[in-house]
């Protein structure tokens, strides 16, 4: 069959995804070329994820309309394809924004996916950079219809760095692709079927594989989050810093969230599809590029900012909220009383810090959330 | 002589004033007859503090945190008054819920510090609209004057509303002429907040 294919095979496939046309290699699928074009016309992904192997076709919010199948068949696909599973043919004929059926279908996915997630946004550490928060804003509708009670699970300990909430979860298994193909023994998978599936352990086993942090930055909901994050601060809150060190596990490049001078979290850098960023490695004999996961050696233990060389402010969607407060061109003016007045600051001057509580607790070197043992310790 | 582009232009009189001009005497008659109408004139202002001006129902001003009919805390330290605020008054620290504090807060995390800088706040209301739980509100109240600025750091103690159980006078007392409508105490704990589905 390889043969065959190989015969045939010309240099490129000419695709047209709403009304662009564009040149891509044949074996794309119809996600991966409309990334190609960017912007509005890609589709939402929620499970698909590049990098790992196998990912996608499970969650639906890539869905897409097929106008004209190919050149030589120029039919169209009677039902809506899945964009991440569906390679292109040359001639083909996508529509995505600009077909009612998928925005429909789109939005009804959305509500699916929300049925059993829980509405607590407001405690969620993902909040402010879930995949689901903003499919559910661009493309949901925003009430509910939903009047049953939602699927809820046991709360599981899956070990010192990783929370699991699988009350959130939306069954993408990017993080049993992670635990398949970053970890080399699986130890993290999917019990049971359908409306009880869950993401676990197996027989509660916790997780120490060096590359195991990376499910949190895979994971497109709040299932998965830093437990040395967990409830530190708001995403949005944080200064984002592009940084390196040199280690030896990994590539070393990460994305530092910053309070001040403290690092809260420590992440790998994304890219403009909330995808692990990838590097050329020097070292690497095949060459190319390799997605930069993080170990956690990186990502849970290197909480200071001198462990790490800083190279600058993470370049953040304006249109974000994460981007709300920071001033990448920002020049401070000079404070002139001390100046002018030889040395002394204004008299009614005051130091917020002198008064404020907040603060009082350096939460950057704290293992987990505080609690208000640390607070009341703290108060005495 | 300039060009006149309309008709409204008047030309400055600088003729010379009489002697009556001069003494100013109907000017100043023409002045202290206003003043004098005035004191017949109904008062613009108030004895405050013995007199008290009715505020507008939608008056917006000094925050209360709020309990629900437990007495647990509302606030669950989201963020999302301290993002909406325009002149960045708000600032808090989350904790985790430990077990047996589920009496105390509502919900698995909670603020263990909230801070709001009444130096800064304009009150606008717009943590009162982005309040997802039902938690903060603007009341009808202004901050009390002060001498120093430290007194205007306003911390959690000071905000939150009186226990409804444990300080049932005091709740009562500041619910004043809204007891019967019972607005503050809603016991809904859906996670649509109080929105009802029909």
């Amino acid at each position: 069959m390889s043969e065959e294919k190989k015969l045939f095979k010309p240099d490129s496939y000419r695709v047209t995804i709403d009304n662009i046309t564009i040149d891509v290699e044949p074996g794309t699928t119809i996600l991966n070329a409309a990334r190609q074009i960017g912007g509005d016309v890609t589709p939402p992904a929620m499970c698909y994820y590049s990098k790992l192997q196998g990912s996608g076709g499970k969650c639906r919010t890539c869905l897409v309309e097929v106008a004209a199948g190919s050149a030589a068949d120029p039919r169209p696909i009677p039902k809506l394809v899945a964009s991440c599973r569906t390679n292109v043919m040359d001639g083909m004929v996508v529509k995505n924004i600009t077909s009612e059926r998928v925005l429909d279908a789109r939005a009804g996915v959305v509500e699916f996916l929300l049925i059993n997630h829980p509405l607590d946004c407001p405690i969620c550490d993902q909040a402010g950079e879930c995949h689901l928060q903003d499919l559910s804003y661009e493309h949901g509708k925003e009430g509910t219809r939903y009047e049953f009670k939602r699927r809820t699970f046991e709360k599981e300990d899956i070990g010192p760095y990783i929370q699991l909430h699988m009350t959130r979860c939306i069954l993408c298994y990017r993080c049993t692709y992670v635990a398949d193909q970053l970890t080399d023994n699986r130890a993290h998978g999917i019990l049971d079927r359908g409306d009880h599936a869950e993401i676990s352990t197996y027989i509660s086993k916790a997780i120490d594989n060096d590359f195991s942090g990376n499910m949190i930055d895979v994971c497109p909901v709040g299932a998965l989050t830093d437990k040395t994050f967990r409830f530190k601060n708001r995403v949005w809150f944080t200064k984002p810093v592009d940084a390196h060190r040199d280690c030896d596990k990994c590539c070393g490049k990460v994305t530092l969230w910053q309070r001040g001078d403290d690092v809260l979290r420590v992440t790998a850098r994304k890219d403009e599809w909330g995808e692990v960023q990838s590097y050329a490695r020097p070292d690497d004999k095949g060459g190319g590029n390799q997605p930069g996961w993080i170990c956690n050696d990186c990502r849970f233990h290197k909480k200071k900012t001198s462990d790490w060389v800083i190279d600058g402010l993470t370049n953040i969607n304006r249109h974000s909220v994460i981007s709300q407060g920071k001033y990448p061109g920002l020049v401070m003016p000079n404070e002139t009383i001390a100046e002018v007045m030889s040395g002394r600051d204004p008299k009614l001057l005051m130091d917020i810090h002198s008064v404020s509580d907040v603060n009082s607790v350096e939460l950057g070197s704290l293992p987990g959330a505080a609690t208000s043992n640390i607070f009341e310790k703290k108060d005495q | 002589m300039s060009v006149r582009l309309t008709n409204r232009s008047v030309e400055v009189n600088r003729k010379p004033m009489t002697f009556l001009e001069s003494i100013y005497l109907w000017n100043i008659l023409k002045g202290m007859g206003i003043t004098i109408s005035h004191l017949f004139k109904k008062k613009a202002t108030i004895n405050y503090p013995e007199q008290k001006r009715s505020f507008s129902k939608v008056f917006r001003g000094l925050h209360v945190l709020n309990r629900d009919a437990e007495g647990r805390e509302n606030c669950t330290a989201c963020g999302l008054c301290a993002v909406a605020c325009p002149a960045e008054a708000i600032t808090m620290e989350a904790a985790e819920r430990l077990p047996g504090e589920e009496h105390l807060y509502r919900e698995e995390k909670y603020a263990a510090k909230y801070e709001i800088n009444m130096l800064r706040c304009i009150f606008c209301g717009l943590c009162e609209e982005a309040c997802p739980k039902d938690a903060i509100y603007l009341s009808q109240t202004f901050a009390p004057a002060n001498y120093g600025r430290k007194g205007f750091i306003y911390k959690k103690e000071d905000l939150l509303i009186p226990h409804p159980v444990n300080e049932k006078e005091a709740y009562e007392k500041a619910l004043g002429n809204k007891a019967a409508k019972n607005s503050y105490t809603k016991t809904n704990n859906s996670p649509f907040g109080d929105r009802v589905w029909e």
